[in-house]
């Protein structure tokens, strides 16, 4: 196993680059976390939007959620890579096509976190702002949306975990994602698949179960600073 | 200064407030006090438009703080509302608590907020928690910076809303010590409030409400000495046995 | 853009998508059948009182969960036959590969997802209902079959419905080893004949119709069972 690491481990990690687009372990990281960071503002609107109290705007924003999470990933992706470019006549990146996937849904998902914290926020919080003369936007930017997204923390570390999951999918597009990767590697070595996809399941645990600890940890932390408090 | 026009307010069949017609002048010191569920939460709630009315009209200086077009946000800056659960900013120290809407506001620069917050925290006996954070302080503590912190809006009118229900007993006195001291100098205020000490000793005039009525009127005195309604009567024999 | 019904109607590109379709349904059934047992297998070794049974239950979960699906099916796909025994490997090449490799790996990813669903329920009913059970005398296997379980099952239905939803979704993935199922189906009509907004609108609302109907299913049991506290 280790002289397989010792040949490719730099084409596991970043695939064809730089002689090609960039590829790998590193493609995947950076999708994610860009995926995420793109997806918070949407995510945060939606999720104002879904704790509204106007119906005509909170009704639309649940059709929506409920919409894409009854879908697989896989489908919209295909939609925005097969049919998308027969009607604007752009064809898209791999990368480009997965990453706007991902955006869509993880806004969708962040916003679910944001309108549950919000909803958990005790009622107090924002009578009290609203009580100084704030208005409701000021409200939410200084005193609801900081205690909503500290809280919602550890939930959107488990977003990011989900995202680093979802990102393998871009494989059946060709995108050269990780597992696009060591699947190439299977091919060229080609007796030695046990190691290659060990390697491959033991490098997603390692980021993924990572993150998933620290999201633990921060729960953790926020249970007890809640606690010192009351 | 407050003027409750024929107030009325249902929650579905209930009806909260019923035909509650009053007025508080300037400099007052009125205390609001009955058996729970009597609605006099809910009406302090009403007069920053906390709760909204079904009927009638709640003008504070001359404006009606219910009318469909009032600017809210206005209004409320220059009311101030102490909630019996404190409800400081947990994210915020002291300070940024009570420098968040005078700044945020325009009412003042971020110095003379800091400046004037400090004044009013050193008043309540609490400059010294200034770049605290609320779960370091005990109740009684978060409730004065609470008082501080609607001080720091500088309004002509504070509304407390049972402010030391949710205190240890031990913590009652620090809370209605300052409170004492705003009304010595003149505040306009309404106060809800089972403390009768502080309705005795403070208060210029007492509201007994029970089922959304105002059942007596009277100064603490003649309240005290000689209540006229029966459920006044049995109110005070019953805070007596404790 | 021309909408053709027509070729979801009948013939060839009819067929196959109709047989993808049902594909992803007996995948679904077949691997639920399979996770939920396992499910409640892992669930009922992580709440043990002995500690190596909740180290290994807790492993497995981990272990798998913290590795994306595609990943999983790539691993049992390729890497799994090899060690096999050449007679054992040769039964499973005859016997649709693809298929079976994908109810392995649709399996455990939803089983342990469903564990967790269990455990919380399990953890939701409070510890004095045991001890009531057995302070009338019912053995502890007795007081968790006739107490604990029911009452943990009612609290877990909910969720494992939803993890149900996202089982059926997930099967979409199975295409990535070349199951036919109704990813795999579309995408060979899209292929073949570039009409992919008929291909993919008959997946769209295969999936949607499928995952509203489960949907639906857990808010009616959810109103007529409702989790009831003392």
């Amino acid at each position: 196993m280790l002289e397989l690491i010792d040949t490719y481990w730099l084409y596991f990690l970043v695939g064809q680059y730089p002689e090609g687009p960039l590829g790998g372990l590193v493609l995947t990281i950076l999708l994610s976390g860009a995926a995420l960071v793109l997806a918070m503002p949407l995510g945060l609107l939606l999720g104002i939007a879904r704790v509204s109290p106007y119906r005509a705007i909170s009704l639309p924003v649940a059709g929506l959620v409920q919409v894409v999470r009854a879908v697989p990933l896989l489908l919209v992706l295909f939609w925005v890579y097969f049919f998308l470019p027969a009607v604007t006549g752009v064809k898209t990146s791999q990368a480009t096509t997965m990453l706007m996937v991902l955006v869509v849904f993880d806004s969708v998902y962040l916003a679910e976190i944001v309108a549950a914290g919000m909803r958990a926020l005790p009622k107090g919080q924002l009578e009290s702002a609203r009580s100084l003369g704030l208005g409701y936007g000021a409200a939410l930017r200084h005193v609801v949306l900081p205690q909503t997204l500290r809280h919602g923390l550890p939930s959107i570390v488990n977003q990011l975990v989900s995202t680093i999951k979802a990102t393998s999918l871009g494989y059946i597009i060709g995108l050269s994602e990780v597992s696009f990767i060591a699947t190439q590697i299977n091919t060229l070595v080609f007796t030695r698949a046990v190691e290659v996809y060990l390697i491959l399941a033991l490098t997603y645990f390692i980021l993924c179960f990572g993150l998933s600890r620290l999201a633990f940890l921060l729960e953790r932390r926020l249970q007890r600073r809640v606690g010192q408090a009351s | 200064m407050i003027v409750l026009d024929k107030v009325n307010k249902y929650y579905g069949d209930y009806h909260a407030l019923v035909d509650i017609t009053e007025r508080v002048d300037n400099n007052e010191v009125l205390v609001v006090c009955g058996p729970s569920g009597s609605g006099k939460s809910t009406l302090i709630r009403t007069l920053n438009r906390l709760e909204e009315i079904d009927a009638g009209r709640i003008e504070i200086d001359g404006r009606d703080i219910h009318a469909k077009n009032a600017d809210v946000n206005a209004l409320r800056a220059g009311i101030g509302f102490v909630f019996q659960s404190f409800n400081l900013f947990p994210h915020l120290t002291v300070l940024e608590n009570c420098t968040l809407a005078p700044v945020r506001l325009k009412r003042a620069t971020k110095l003379e907020a800091r400046d004037y917050a400090m004044q009013l925290l050193e008043r309540v006996g609490l400059a010294h928690k200034a770049d605290a954070y609320p779960n370091a302080l005990s109740g009684g503590q978060q409730q004065r910076v609470a008082i501080a912190r609607a001080l720091a809006m500088r309004p002509p009118i504070m509304l407390f809303d049972e402010p030391t229900s949710a205190l240890d007993p031990e913590m009652v006195g620090e809370v209605l010590q300052v409170m004492r001291g705003l009304a010595g100098e003149g505040m306009t205020m309404v106060c809800v409030t089972h403390e009768m000490g502080f309705a005795r000793d403070v208060a210029d005039r007492i509201w007994f409400m029970a089922e959304g009525k105002i059942l007596e009127k009277a100064t603490p005195q003649e309240f005290f000495a000689h209540p006229q309604h029966p459920r006044a009567q049995q109110f005070l024999a019953d805070r007596r046995r404790d | 853009m021309f909408f053709d019904p027509t070729i979801l109607q009948s013939g060839q590109y009819h067929d196959w998508l109709v047989q993808g379709f049902f594909l992803s349904i007996q995948l679904t059934v077949i691997s639920f059948a399979f996770a939920l047992p396992f499910g409640a297998l892992v669930a009922v070794m992580r709440t043990s009182t002995f500690a190596p049974m909740r180290a290994a239950g807790a492993t497995v979960v981990e272990a798998i969960r913290n590795v994306p699906l595609l990943a999983h099916l790539l691993f049992w796909y390729f890497a799994f036959p090899e060690l096999l025994p050449e007679s054992a490997r040769e039964v499973l090449y005859a016997n649709n590969p693809e298929v079976i490799c994908a109810v392995i790996a649709l399996s455990l990813y939803a089983g342990v997802h469903m564990a967790e669903d269990i455990r919380s329920g399990i953890r939701a009913i409070p510890a004095t209902q045991l001890e009531a059970a057995r302070s009338l005398g019912l053995g502890r296997v007795a007081a968790v079959r006739l107490v604990l379980l029911p009452q943990a099952l009612r609290a877990s239905v909910p969720p494992l419905l939803s993890q149900t939803v996202n089982l059926w979704k997930d099967t979409s993935v199975a295409t990535v080893i070349g199951a036919a199922e109704l990813m795999y189906q579309a995408a060979r009509v899209e292929t073949a004949s570039f009409r992919s907004l008929e291909a993919f609108t008959f997946a769209t609302l295969a999936y949607l119709t499928v995952s509203l109907v489960i949907s639906l299913l857990a808010h009616l049991f959810q109103r007529r069972y409702p989790v009831r506290t003392t």
